[in-house]
This record gives C-alpha cells, sequence and structure tokens, in this order.
C-alpha cells in the first residue's frame, strides 16, 4: 500500500493542532486543581509536537523530529519536577487547589 | 474518502474528544485515563505522517513515563479513603474568552500563511535511522546537554518530593 502525504493537506494537521491546544488553554485557565493544569500543558506540548511533525513530514525534512525528540525529553524533565514541586506543596498544605497556594502572592 | 481520510479522522477523533473529557471531567483518575487516549492518538497521527520513531517515543515516553508519574501524582496527592478528588471549574467566561482569542489567531495563521510544502515529496521509509545519523553528528552537543538536563531534574525531583528528615525529628 502506497500512502502519500497529499492525500491530506497540512492545514488539517495544523488545525487539530490547534485545536488540541486551545483545549489544554481551556484547562489550564478553567481547572483549579494543579494535577489538571499538569496534564493540560503537557497536552499543549502535545500538540505543539504535532505541529513540528506535521511540518517535517511536509518539507521532507526529518530535523523537525529531533526537536520534538528535545521538547519530549524536556516534558519529561517538567513531569518529574513539577510533580514532586506538587507533592511537596501537598504536604505542607495538604491541598493541591491552586487557589488555595497563595504564600508567594501579596 | 480513501484509507488515509479515514485514519486520519478516526485518531483526531479520538484525540480531541479524549482530550476534551481529560479538560472537562470532574474526576482526575478519568483525566489522568483519557489523557491516555489522546497521546496514542497523536501517536497515530505520527504514524500517519511516516515518523515512526517519534511515533514509538511517544507512547514510550508520554505513556510509559510521563502518565504513569501523573497516575502517581493523582494517588499521592488524594486522600484515597475520604475521596476530595473532584474539581471544581471557575474563570469560565475569562477563559473562554483568552482561549477564542488564541485558538483563533492560531487558526487564521494556519489559513492564512502559505506554507512552504515541498511537492511530490517521496515518502520517507524509516526516519529512525535519519535521526540517529542526525544525532550522532549534527547534534550530538544538545544531544548530551539534553541528558545532562534529564538527570539534573530527576535529582532535583527526588530531592523536592523527599520528606525532610531533621524537620520530622525536630517535630
Amino acid at each position: 500500500m502506497n500512502f502519500t502525504l497529499t492525500d491530506i493537506p497540512l492545514n488539517y494537521y495544523l488545525g487539530l493542532s490547534a485545536t488540541l491546544f486551545s483545549i489544554g488553554i481551556v484547562g489550564v485557565l478553567t481547572r483549579r486543581n494543579a494535577i489538571i493544569v499538569f496534564i493540560c500543558i503537557e497536552m499543549m506540548l502535545n500538540s505543539v509536537n504535532l505541529t513540528l511533525v506535521a511540518f517535517s513530514a511536509f518539507l521532507g525534512n526529518p530535523t523537525g523530529q529531533i526537536l520534538v525528540f528535545f521538547v519530549m525529553a524536556v516534558a519529561a524533565a517538567e513531569a518529574a519536577v513539577g510533580l514532586a514541586i506538587i507533592i511537596a506543596m501537598f504536604r505542607n498544605k495538604m491541598t493541591v487547589n491552586i487557589d488555595e497556594i497563595n504564600i508567594m502572592k501579596w | 474518502m480513501n484509507l488515509v481520510d479515514i485514519i486520519f479522522y478516526f485518531f483526531a477523533l479520538i484525540t480531541l474528544v479524549s482530550a476534551a473529557i481529560t479538560v472537562y471531567s470532574r474526576n482526575i483518575i478519568y483525566s489522568a485515563f483519557s489523557l491516555l487516549f489522546t497521546f496514542f492518538g497523536v501517536a497515530g497521527i505520527y504514524v500517519l505522517l511516516n515518523a515512526d520513531f517519534i511515533a514509538v517515543a511517544q507512547i514510550l515516553i508520554y505513556v510509559g513515563g510521563i502518565l504513569m508519574l501523573l497516575v502517581f501524582g493523582v494517588m499521592l496527592t488524594h486522600k484515597v479513603i475520604n475521596v476530595e478528588i473532584k474539581t471544581g471549574i471557575l474563570n469560565v467566561v475569562p477563559g473562554s474568552i483568552i482561549t477564542a482569542i488564541i485558538g483563533g489567531t492560531l487558526c487564521g495563521v494556519f489559513v492564512v500563511t502559505d506554507w512552504f510544502i515541498v511537492e511530490g515529496v517521496p515518502p520517507i521509509k524509516s526516519t529512525t535511522t535519519e535521526i540517529g545519523t542526525m544525532f550522532m553528528t549534527k547534534y550530538l552537543l544538545p544531544f548530551e546537554i539534553a541528558s545532562v538536563v534529564l538527570l539534573v531534574a530527576l535529582i532535583g525531583a527526588a530531592y523536592i518530593a523527599r520528606r525532610d528528615k531533621s524537620k520530622n525529628q525536630s517535630a
């Protein structure tokens, strides 16, 4: 079977990525649980990866996929550190509600 | 509508529906598990885009690593007995407005811009070889720096999440 990329235009992939990014923004802005905010940030990183892979494929150049690999590495580091911070915060304040975590606010 | 279209719409539907469930579900466990389907849908689209290495890395890193971390985070930050697992929604109107602005801008830019597309690109057989070659030649330094970043981040995460022993003894 011979798949050709031009069956689906580039804009479809970009539109899918933009929609996924917007869903992530909704989550970050409207949910108040720190872990949900975190999940939504991962989703937004994933949508950016989708954009990079789509551009890379339509350009016929795998350099964009190298960038995706680095984004994944940074996302993994961010997940580890972020969850550690959330757990440390939960241990001190017994909550993950971002409205109640306001000790750095004045 | 041929097979490629059907596959694209199928994975796009999975991705978007499970992403919406992730955001709007009031139960964090449901959110974490529907995020699994979002990652799988995106991995399917990567396969459709001939990015086999990235698709496998997506499943290994996101599903195997990050999602497991998130589920552990959910379990560690919620008292399992008195189920305090439901969460509320706030700032719906400003959030929707900001989202509409950003999403509209993104879609507008994507539609309006005349992207540089190479016509008649030969379908790439496997990108893994090319990516490996580039990592070992042109992008060797960023590759090594990424490994150092991961090491530092994991040590830091273990240090932050560790129980403070001196405080426990004094308390």
